[in-house]
């Protein structure tokens, strides 16, 4: 599963800021999914977390539309140096503890949604599986969760984007630095770590990138 | 205490002095960051305070003046009705409550600005967000929650991108639009749930 073992060795550090990327724009039907899931809730402010680097469009999204946006960049957390120990052996390892003291410390089914893009790609191999648990943990029973996955044919050069929603079904991609990807999940990987998930629904973008809808 | 000698009344709270991205910056910003119209600047009030990035405070901070803040302080700040600048030197680890709150600098903790809240590119903050307009610049770091009090139509929020428009959109290259697999299947979900 872990395909490119090593290519992050040391974490590479993200960029300080947002650099002068263009910006492609790209259809999302799992987006558009998404944000059907939101529609037809006004009445009540929903919750909606957002794991990417900060995007204003994102929170301008999901404000307009009576949402209380959360933002947590969880990539850029996972690199805090101070969240690696030393270990016996003497390598560097993660906090797991310490990592989660920090993030996605939310209540129980605190939100609604969670748009998780494609954080699992670059995550450290140790925090995958917690995080995915950490997210079944604070999503509200038949939540939902919009994932990307890039496919095997996007190979382990596949440039990091930052998504941003300018309309429900459209995303612009931003090209970012400092990530590299770390694994390839096929189907099967997909559907096991979402296992305990209600619902998986997929779509596959003619640009090597899985649309993953996940309810809980 | 923090009464700001005469000169600082002129200091141009919306653009600060000791940002090192002044107006004159805005040229050389990524083509992707499009300037927003600039909002229409607020006549300055009588006095401004001014805390210099060498100060220290511990405890609570009020006041009814706008204030530029670049130095550091722990525990609250009260400015009501008043606006509130922190400069990029200011590290702030306080809840904070202003009627218009701009960040170049750092924050730990929760910000209401009843009118309106600012993050700049430089600026990053941890901690929630409670106000009625919100204008967030490219680059700025931010980790909490976004809520926007309803209010009228104008409050609406505010991007540093003009991109939201379709026709921006529409024109845009357009990278591989999904394809259900499976077609036929509703939306073309190939691994529904069991």
């Amino acid at each position: 599963m872990r395909w490119f073992r090593g290519a992050a060795a040391t974490p590479a550090k993200p960029e300080a800021k947002a650099n002068a990327a263009p910006r492609t724009s790209r259809r999302c039907i799992g987006l558009g999914e998404f944000t059907r899931e939101l529609k037809g809730s006004e009445d009540r402010k929903l919750a909606v977390l957002d794991l990417g680097p900060t995007s204003p469009a994102n929170i301008a999204f999901l404000t307009d539309r009576n949402v209380r946006a959360y933002h947590e960049d969880i990539l850029r957390c996972a690199q805090e140096p101070s969240l690696y120990v030393k270990k016996e052996d003497g390598k560097t390892a993660l906090d797991l503890a310490a990592f989660f003291a920090e993030n996605l410390a939310y209540p129980d089914a605190h939100f609604d949604a969670v748009l998780c893009w494609d954080v699992a790609d670059y995550l450290p191999e140790e925090l995958v599986k917690p995080v995915v648990e950490s997210l079944y943990r604070v999503l509200k029973p038949k939540g939902t969760l919009l994932a990307l996955f890039h496919t095997k044919d996007a190979g382990p050069n596949a440039p990091y984007y930052h998504y941003h929603i300018v309309k429900p079904d459209t995303l612009e991609l931003e090209q970012g630095s400092g990530f590299q990807v770390q694994r390839i999940f096929n189907n099967r990987h997909i559907e096991n770590l979402f296992r305990d998930f209600s619902s998986r629904k997929f779509f596959l973008g003619r640009d090597n990138l899985r649309e993953v809808i996940v309810v809980r | 205490m923090w009464k700001a000698r005469p000169e600082d009344n002129r200091l141009p709270l919306n653009n600060p002095q000791p940002a090192s991205a002044t107006a004159s910056a805005a040229p050389t910003a990524a083509p992707a960051v499009k300037e927003t119209p600039k909002f229409a600047p607020e006549p300055l009030r009588g006095d401004v305070g001014h805390i210099g990035k060498s100060v220290v405070i511990r405890g609570e901070l009020t006041g009814s003046e706008d204030l530029y803040l670049d130095g550091e302080v722990e525990g609250t700040i009260n400015l009501r009705d008043h606006k509130l600048v922190i400069g990029p030197n200011g590290k702030i680890k306080a809840a904070i409550t202003a009627r218009d709150i701009v960040v170049h600098g750092k924050v730990e903790g929760n910000i209401g600005g009843s009118e309106r809240v600012e993050l700049k590119r430089s600026s990053s903050l941890s901690g929630d967000i409670t106000t009625h307009r919100i204008v967030i610049e490219d680059g700025a770091l931010f980790k909490g929650a976004v809520d926007i009090k309803e209010h009228a139509q104008e409050h609406k929020t505010e991007t540093r991108k003009s991109s939201n428009s379709g026709s921006h959109l529409n024109s845009g290259s357009t990278l591989g639009a999904p394809v259900p697999v499976g077609a036929g299947a509703g939306q073309g979900s190939f691994l529904e749930s069991k």
